[in-house]
């Protein structure tokens, strides 16, 4: 499935882990809670990037030692108005976490700027919408009233232009 | 009263436009009615019975004279001349076109207006005390954080996917007028005794289907900490409320089924663990607002009038309506005009645009250019001169709008129940005017005195018959509507849920019963005791017997 990031297609090179079986021998791999929990040991010692694929249950303050191992996080949108997932990807952020937050299920345009500015940075995004649909739906607002967002649709944080000598929120902190 | 710097206009004028454009896909067939029908919710529109129906956000329920006409204007050019305001103060039209739709909402956005949010599981139009500002009683106004909370929850990206929709309501009172324990979110503020002021948090009140009390889960929190708090609490719910039955998916089943220290305890958790950063862009930002609602000049006057008093002499009738439908004002020689939208016989809350164009002119011209719109579904001209109400009152006569039955038993709260809307069960309207008709004699009204009566036209209890003196629930048995009488209910800060007194009427069978109620009522009531106090004194036990004991 086409990965969008920074508005352009990519082409996803991770490779999907099972609940159970051999990892490939080489290559990066996304993998269940469940498995990092378990494999811990092998996946550490393993060449190539982790990733770990949530689920919508799972706690984000469960994976504090975690997060700074891994370089892709997915999480699911079972829905497209199950909202949960934009909790947990801004809790991530919160705690830190830098590297790739991806959002894979139900992902449709009218969300994709909501799910910018809670942290997310790639999408699978299937072939219902052209890609030109997509990147105009990443900056249909330039203005957020909330701060503490993740502006990648560089949107302005409305209350800090108001009182522009004062300190920002919170450093942005996932760099591209 | 607030006012739209150049970030809010172009915020709303992008959202418009956005909204235009998702219109115009789906009229054009390229967006199908299942993909639209998430994107028109979040803009306010719904889908009923007979049309289209567009709820417009009334924020905390305050509006100028110029915003009051333009709803008139709306009302004359795209519904059929009238609008209904609704228990959440906001203003509802019942025939409206899609394609018109975005027209309305430029409309809306040229007096600093919008649709956003009055729909959908997301975080709803923040509602306050409709006497904010003016009440005698008041520790300081809420709608500066009123304000503010509207533009933090305003296309909020983390929580316009909650479980389910969510409602706050905000008041700087120690008399509760917004019912703050039974909204999601209550915000109750405090003045300790060194003076300095904090909100108390109250969580998972409701209605609907499963009526709760709110908890406590905030004291005294301070007020630079509000945003913080409020998003460690809507975090929690998005995270852990209940997804699986829409039914149970409000805030209050999840701090029912967790247990209230459960939940406060997550909140907390949630709340330490999140970066704390300053605060400070958000105090100035309150400031900021603050500003707005600076009082209004009032002028030095004698707490006495004396064309007030005279004219009551001279006019009996205006005494009554001055008797009933004022408020008492914090300034001397002012008064809170409370409009009755209850004439006899009348709609609850439906105003026409004439009539919105009258109001407007009075709060122009003799109330500082303010109106509210009130939960119970009346228009309050918040500041004026006691030497004016005279003036007012017969300009309010002359368009029929001086019903004098101001928290009496012809001021019923309505839902607009199976005449309008696809999810209610029975009508309500009509049991409302034939409740309105039985007591049309205004001397039996001020004889029972202060009395609500709530009518809702299905479980999700729009016309919150929970919390009503006397409730009445609308319900289908058969394909025949029938009501449900509770008894006991309150909003205030003595809340509690009614009690179903027993097997239900029919729709014409209701206002009979409504009668037989308040004739126990008088005849066991101690002197100066309102129905409520005689209620609870008394349970339900005489009701019960007056009202089957023939059956």
């Amino acid at each position: 499935m086409p990965l969008l990031k920074n508005n352009v297609l990519v082409a996803d090179t991770w490779i999907n882990a099972e609940a159970d079986g051999d990892f490939p021998a080489s290559g990066d791999v996304i993998v269940p809670f469940a498995r990092l929990l378990k494999d811990w040991g092998e996946l550490s010692a393993r060449p190539g990037k982790l990733g770990l694929r949530l689920s919508n249950t799972d706690r984000p303050e469960a994976l504090g030692t975690f997060l700074p191992k891994l370089s892709v996080i997915v999480l699911p949108f079972p829905a497209f108005n199950d909202g949960r997932a934009y909790s947990i990807a801004r809790s991530l952020r919160e705690m830190g976490y830098r590297g790739e937050l991806r959002a894979t299920g139900n992902v449709l345009p009218d969300q994709l700027q909501f799910m910018l500015q809670v942290g997310f940075d790639a999408f699978e995004i299937g072939e219902r919408f052209p890609l030109e649909t997509w990147q105009k739906a990443s900056r249909q607002m330039s203005l957020a009233y909330q701060r503490g967002l993740f502006r990648r649709g560089s949107e302005a944080e409305i209350w800090t232009e108001r009182h522009t000598d004062a300190e920002p929120w919170l450093e942005q902190p996932h760099a591209g | 009263m607030y006012r739209y710097d150049e970030f809010d206009h172009q915020f709303v004028r992008e959202r418009t436009d956005q909204f235009r454009n998702q219109t115009e896909r789906r009229l054009s067939g390229a967006l199908t009615e299942d993909e639209f029908r998430p994107l028109r919710l979040m803009n306010g529109l719904y889908l009923q019975l007979h049309a289209y129906m567009l709820r417009v956000a009334i924020p905390y329920g305050t509006l100028s004279g110029r915003q009051m006409r333009q709803l008139a204007y709306i009302a004359d050019t795209w519904d059929k001349g009238y609008g209904h305001f609704t228990t959440r103060q906001n203003i509802q039209y019942n025939w409206v076109k899609l394609e018109d739709a975005p027209d309305i909402l430029d409309a809306l956005a040229a007096v600093e207006m919008h649709a956003i949010q009055t729909s959908g599981n997301c975080i709803r139009n923040v509602t306050t005390d409709h006497w904010a500002g003016a009440a005698a009683d008041e520790i300081a106004d809420p709608r500066p954080v009123g304000e503010l909370l509207r533009q933090w929850s305003s296309l909020h990206p983390e929580f316009s996917f909650l479980p389910r929709k969510f409602k706050i309501a905000v008041t700087g009172a120690p008399h509760d007028r917004a019912a703050v324990k039974v909204h999601d979110i209550g915000l109750r503020l405090h003045k300790n005794d060194a003076g300095e002021i904090g909100w108390e948090v109250i969580v998972g009140g409701g209605l609907g289907r499963t009526p709760m009390v709110g908890v406590t889960v905030r004291d005294f929190l301070p007020q630079h900490e509000l945003i913080g708090y409020l998003e460690a609490i809507m975090r929690v719910y998005n995270l852990y409320g209940r997804r699986d039955n829409k039914y149970k998916a409000r805030i209050k089943i999840l701090v029912h089924e967790i247990g209230a220290d459960k939940f406060k305890s997550e909140v907390e958790a949630e709340y330490a663990r999140r970066p704390h950063p300053t605060t400070e862009v958000e105090e100035r930002e309150l400031a900021r607002i603050a500003a707005y609602f600076a009082p209004p000049d009032f002028e030095k006057l004698p707490r006495w009038s004396a064309s007030f008093e005279e004219a009551k002499l001279a006019n009996p009738a205006f005494a009554r309506w001055a008797r009933n439908n004022l408020g008492p004002h914090h300034v001397d020689g002012y008064a809170i005009v409370n409009i009755s939208l209850k004439p006899e016989g009348g709609i609850p809350g439906d105003a026409t645009g004439d009539q919105m164009r009258v109001m407007a002119d009075l709060a122009e011209r003799f109330g500082s250019d303010e109106l509210r719109v009130s939960h119970a579904q009346n228009i309050v001209l918040p500041h004026v001169k006691k030497d004016d109400l005279l003036t007012v009152y017969q300009a309010l006569e002359k368009a029929d709008l001086a019903a004098a039955n101001y928290g009496l038993a012809g001021d019923i709260i309505a839902c607009p129940g199976l005449d309008y809307c696809a999810l209610a069960t029975a009508r309500s309207i009509p049991v409302a005017q034939s409740i309105s008709r039985k007591f049309a004699d205004s001397k039996k009204q001020d004889e029972i005195g202060k009395l609500k009566i709530n009518i809702s036209g299905c479980i999700n209890a729009c016309g919150h018959h929970h919390v009503g003196h006397i409730g009445i629930l609308g319900l289908d048995k058969k394909g025949e509507e029938f009501y449900q009488i509770t008894l006991g209910g309150s909003s205030a800060e003595n809340a509690s849920i009614g009690t179903i007194l027993g097997p239900g009427f029919a729709g014409h069978e209701v206002a009979d019963a409504i009668e037989t109620i308040l004739d126990t009522y008088l005849k066991h009531r101690e002197a100066g005791e309102e129905f409520l106090a005689t209620y609870r004194r008394l349970g339900p036990k005489p009701f019960k017997e007056a009202l089957y004991a023939t059956a």
